[in-house]
This record gives structure tokens, sequence and C-alpha cells, in this order.
């Protein structure tokens, strides 16, 4: 009973210290709501129009069908032609296009014969996901360019894409489970380092451990305020999503609970494992930082997992919020429930063990 | 049961980083004393107090506080002792009455609404008991320490350098408040630098580099220690402070205002140095009793610096 008023005299005052802090506070409600503006409005992921060479191997009424329907789709602003053997790679090198379409010799005697000729995308990958959305309807353009001229032959060309990418497209539809993931590592990791470091820096813990309070009770009543505050910003983010962006939810509502909660115990369990780790405040920012940036380019938040290196691959394994994000992405996306999502879900449970209780460990020894 | 003494430690050691901070530290307090802990910066006393109050394990040693294992019983003593860090170890962001009621709930106190307007009305803080206490001069902050550290009406206070930094007035207020607990019984150890305040202890002990150089009543410590002293008055004292440092039996050299004091434990050797400025002039020369001021100096210079 002692215990429990003490937890809660600890968790009192944390609230109160939160609302007293104007930026602190704000910033974590401010964040969630910036960051789906940008993301969603500024940053657009699914940029059209990009400049387009054609190297014509051929011509007939075939390739022009082809190189209209490319035209007409949105995604290639064709720019020129050129004629065979020319210096096309040095146009993508130098960034002038962004796909060059190939169209070999002999394509349409070829396509007559129905011999399924290859019609040939390069592809520059220097911006994957700027050039995937082209890449990934390439295909399906041209079958249906083909259509009128030869009916539902399927597939009446081999379309061949280099450096293909990304075929499924990145729309605001994906990037919202992606900032769940990425706003909740880094507010709750930093604040909860932050928080903790900010007693041992003021001296204030001194005096909170010259009572009898225990260390753990410390550390649940300091850590509980952040659970709630992690679960508002799900909730703004939720809403906005939902709202500004039309994100449909179409899983289990208790299997994105279970996500939520677990992915956001493993930050608080991180920032907690910061906090003994860093000597001030600037500190558990820098190291929240350390953690920050890999969880933003190899979660698959910014980068298609898949297309990854492999070494980068095995990064991403451990870092939570890529477990996170697939998980959440099946279950709004996708309608995933609880039993399809679990290959995410005891990975987290795992990186949780391992993080709390270093932490555990860590915080023992400083104490003394 | 009340115990004879409210601290009893013997052998206390602690090193960090392989530096022996504190080393074979005995003390026996007894209850309802004020006991004055002096030493030099970085000479172990925060260390000290902290294996006293349960906050910090010794490497080696032991004893008891208020009767209760300082290794041991630490909780049972942290329920029973108020700790005074020597740093404003409050909420800056929280009220004076928050804070108090913060600290009221970590020690569990019941009616705890009670607790805390009585403490502000004794500490005369219920005017501010809406400011922050980050905004409070730094008189008023050391006053809500005190009021905060005993809340839990503790048996034993333990205070580390509650008036650096605080101005005459504010420092003569915290001691009437200091005596009037320790005239409701509460045994008081307090660390100061203050001479003034250390003659208003009742027993003085002096620690250095670690180890306890002496711990005897304020009065009798410069008589122990065997220190004379001569003043010597008179114009243009430098070259006479010069001269001075090079004859034998003089073994400090203070300024005090506009007199020399020289001190030894040779009173013969002393009164010869100081015979050549007897009657030259301008010059006085007058045997002067020896202060605690200057006891401390000789401690402190003739104690081995065994951080090196």
């Amino acid at each position: 009973m002692k215990s429990l008023s003490r937890i809660l005299a600890i968790l009192g005052k944390e609230f109160i210290q939160m609302l007293r802090d104007r930026l602190t506070f704000g910033m974590m409600v401010g964040i969630p709501v910036m960051q789906l503006l940008l993301f969603g409005y500024a940053i657009n992921t699914d940029p059209r129009n990009l400049p387009t060479l054609v190297e014509m191997g051929d011509s007939g009424p075939a390739s022009r069908a082809i190189l209209q329907a490319m035209e007409t789709s949105d995604y290639f602003d064709l720019v020129g032609t050129v004629g065979p053997g020319s210096s096309v790679e040095n146009a993508m090198r130098d960034g002038e296009a962004a796909f060059i379409v190939t169209i070999p010799p002999g394509f349409e005697r070829a396509l007559a014969r129905g011999e399924r000729p290859q019609i040939l995308l390069d592809v520059d990958a220097t911006d994957p996901v700027a050039a995937g959305a082209g890449s990934g309807a390439f295909a399906t353009i041209v079958q249906q360019a083909l259509e009128p001229l030869l009916g539902e032959i399927t597939p009446p060309v081999e379309a061949v894409i280099h450096r293909r990418y990304n075929p499924a497209g990145r729309t605001a539809l994906n990037i919202v489970p992606g900032l769940l993931g990425i706003i909740l590592t880094m507010t709750m990791a930093m604040m909860t380092s932050m928080a903790l470091t900010r007693e041992a820096e003021r001296g204030t813990l001194e005096a909170l451990l010259s009572t009898p309070t225990r260390p753990h009770e410390v550390m649940i009543g300091k850590i509980t305020p952040y659970v709630v505050v992690g679960f508002i910003q799900v909730a703004i983010m939720l809403a906005g999503a939902r709202y500004l962006f039309g994100v449909p939810f179409l899983g289990s509502p208790p299997a994105f609970l279970v996500a939520v909660s677990l992915f956001i115990l493993v930050n608080l369990a991180l920032g907690f494992l910061f906090s003994t780790l860093a000597r001030s405040q600037m500190q558990a920012m820098q190291l929240t930082f350390f953690a920050f940036l890999p969880s933003i380019l190899l979660s698959g938040f910014m980068f298609p997992f898949a297309a990854m290196p492999h070494w980068a691959q095995a990064i991403g394994q451990v870092i939570p919020a890529t477990h996170f994000i697939r998980a959440v992405r099946e279950i709004m996306l996708k309608g995933a429930g609880l039993d399809h999502v679990w290959p995410q879900i005891w990975p987290l449970m795992i990186i949780f063990a391992v993080i709390a209780t270093v932490a555990i460990l860590r915080y023992r020894r400083t104490l003394d | 049961m009340i115990d004879a003494l409210a601290i009893d430690v013997h052998g206390l050691s602690k090193s960090f980083g392989g530096t022996r901070v504190v080393d074979g530290f005995d003390m026996a307090v007894p209850s309802g004393k004020i006991y004055g802990f002096l030493g030099p910066n970085g000479s172990g006393k925060t260390t000290t107090i902290r294996m006293m109050c349960g906050l910090l394990k010794p490497d080696g040693g032991g004893g008891r506080a208020l009767g209760l294992d300082i290794i041991r019983e630490s909780r049972e003593i942290k329920a029973r002792v108020g700790y005074m860090t020597q740093r404003f170890s409050l909420y800056g962001d929280l009220t004076v009455r928050e804070n108090l009621t913060f600290m009221a709930r970590l020690h569990a106190l019941p009616e705890v609404r009670n607790v805390v307007d009585q403490a502000l009305d004794e500490y005369d803080l219920a005017p501010r008991a809406k400011q922050l206490a980050g905004n409070l001069s730094g008189g008023w902050k050391q006053r809500l320490a005190l009021a905060a550290a005993s809340l839990h009406q503790p048996g034993l206070l333990l205070l580390d350098e509650p008036t650096a930094g605080v101005d005459p007035k504010a420092r003569r207020d915290f001691w009437d408040r200091i005596r009037r607990l320790a005239k409701q019984g509460v045994t008081v150890l307090v660390s100061t630098h203050y001479m003034d305040e250390a003659v208003q202890c009742d027993n003085i002990a002096f620690i250095a580099y670690g180890r306890k150089l002496i711990d005897a009543p304020a009065g009798e410590i410069p008589a122990r220690i065997g220190l004379h002293t001569i003043r010597i008055e008179g114009p243009g004292l430098q070259p006479v402070y010069d001269a001075l440092e090079q004859v034998p039996g003089v073994e400090q050299i203070a300024r005090f205002g506009a007199a020399l004091h020289i001190s030894g434990r040779n009173a013969e050797a002393l009164a010869a140095a100081a015979r050549p400025y007897d009657g030259r002039d301008g010059f006085s020369v007058s045997e002067a009793k020896t202060g605690l001021e200057e006891a401390f100096i000789w401690l402190m210079s003739g104690a081995e610096d065994n951080f090196k």
C-alpha cells in the first residue's frame, strides 16, 4: 500500500512537471501533428511526370501506342527520343532522365508474330522511392496500351525493368503506420531518458532516494506517465490519419493495441537504458538521436526493407521500429489480426526483454 | 527506548575509482546534540554523511544510526533520518506546497495535508506556498529544504553545508531553527565552513583527506592542539610577514584585518620570534587567544594529503 502511494506520488509529480514544461509538452503534442502534415502533404513520395527518354530501335503502331499510354499515365514525361546507340546512359547519369524506355529493333515484327518481344525500362535507382510508382505501373501500362491493337493476348510483350524498385508504390497510406513507429521511437525514448537523467543531473534523485522510496518505485512512477503520453500521441496520429488522409483501419483493434503497447514499452525501456548511460540530459538526447537515425533509415520507413542490402536488413531486424511498422501496416492496411502479425510481435518481445534486463542491471549499478 | 548515541560508526571507509575518499572514520554522537562537521572541500564530509543515512554502502566498517544498522537497515534509517543535501535538491518547477506534499507522500505520512500545512506555518512558508521553488531566493530555498527534510519528524538530521551561499540574516534564522529542533530532542549533524556557526555546535569533528583529525567540544579544540598565538599590530605588515616566515617556532601566519596572528606550539620560541617587534615604532605585540579558525588552518596544513 505504502509502495503504491509512493509510486502515485512520483507519478503525480511527473505529470505536474510535464504540464508545466510548456516547451516539452508542446513538442509531445506538436511533433505528431507536424510530422503528419509534413509527410502527408508536403513530402510527396509518389511523384509523377518524371523525365523519360525513349530509345527507338523500331517504330510502328504498337510502339506509338505504348509511348502514348505512358505519356497519358502521368508517371512519365517523355522529354525526348534518341536513336539507337546514342548516349542514353549519360542522360541518366546527368539526371536528365529518370527513366529510359528501350524499344528493341524488330519489336513490331516480333510482336505481330506473337513472339513476346522484350521492352526494357531502365530506372534511375538513386532515388528509388521517386521512381518506384512509374516503374511499378509500367507493365500494366504497356499491356493496356496494346489491348486495343492485339486483343487480350496475355501478355503480348515481356516488360523488363532494370533495377526495378518498390512495385507497390508509396502513398500517405503507407506513411502513417511508419510515422507512428518513428514518432513513438523518438518521443518515448527521448522523453523518458531525459526525465530520468534530469533527476540525477539536478540532484533531486538524491533527495528522492534519501526517503524510503525504492529504486523500482522511482522507475515505475517516472515511466508510467509517458505510457499515457504515448497513447495520446497514437490517438492524435490515428485521428489525423483517418480524417485528414482517409487512411482506413481495416484490421483488428486488439492486435493494434497489443503492438502499440509493446512498442511503447520497448521505447520506454530504451529511454531508461539511455538514462543509465548518460550523465546529462544533453547526452541523453544525443543517445536518442543515435538510435533514432537507424530507426528512420533501416526500418523500412524511408526505404523499402526488401531493397536494402543484406547487412542493412540484418541491422534492421534488431530495430524495434522495423517490426512495429510492419505489424501496423499489416493491421491497418491489410486487415491483419493478431495471428497474422505474430511474426512481428515476438521479436518485439525479445527486444524488450533484452533492453529491459540490461537497463535494470545498469540502473542498480548507477545508484551507488 | 532511546539510544544514548544517535550516531555510532566505526572504521567507515569508501573509495571511488581507486581513490580513498573516507578512511577509517569513527564517530559517536550523543542524542540531542548539535555536532559540527568541519573540513576542507573534498575532505569526505558528504560521502561520510551519505554512508550514515543509508544512501551509500561503505566499503569497510559499519555502525548504527538511531540504533539501526547503517548497512542492513538502510530503509528503516531513511524513514527516521532527515537528510538535507548540499545542493538544493527539491523541484524548481514545483511550488513550495507541491514539493512538501511530494516529500510527505514519499514518506507515506498519514494526513499529508495537515502535515504540509503545519510545516508551511512552522517555517513561515505559507505566504509562498504557491510560488515555484525555483524562484525562491537562496535563504528561502534552504528553509524549504529544511522543512522538507524534517517533515517526517526525524530523530536525526544530517545537514550538508546547509547555509552555503546564504546571507547572514538567513543563516542566523536557520541556526535558530536548528537549535529549536535540538531542544526538541533531535540530534543534528551539520557540516559547515563558517566559524561563527562552528562555535555554536556542542562538539566539532574535523575531517581532512578522509581522516578524522580531531573530535572535541568547540572550546577545547585550540587547547587540545596546544597552539599558542601572538597578535602583532602595526604599520606596513608585509615585511614583517615575510621576515617571520623564516623564523623557527612560527608555524603559521595569518592576517586578521590590520594585524598578524602568528601561531606555534612552542610558546617560548613564538614569544622570542615576536620580541623584536615589541616596542618598535607604532607596533604592538600582545598575547591572543587561539581561535577555531587558526586551529583549523593549522590542522589543514598539517594533514597528510593521501590523494596524491
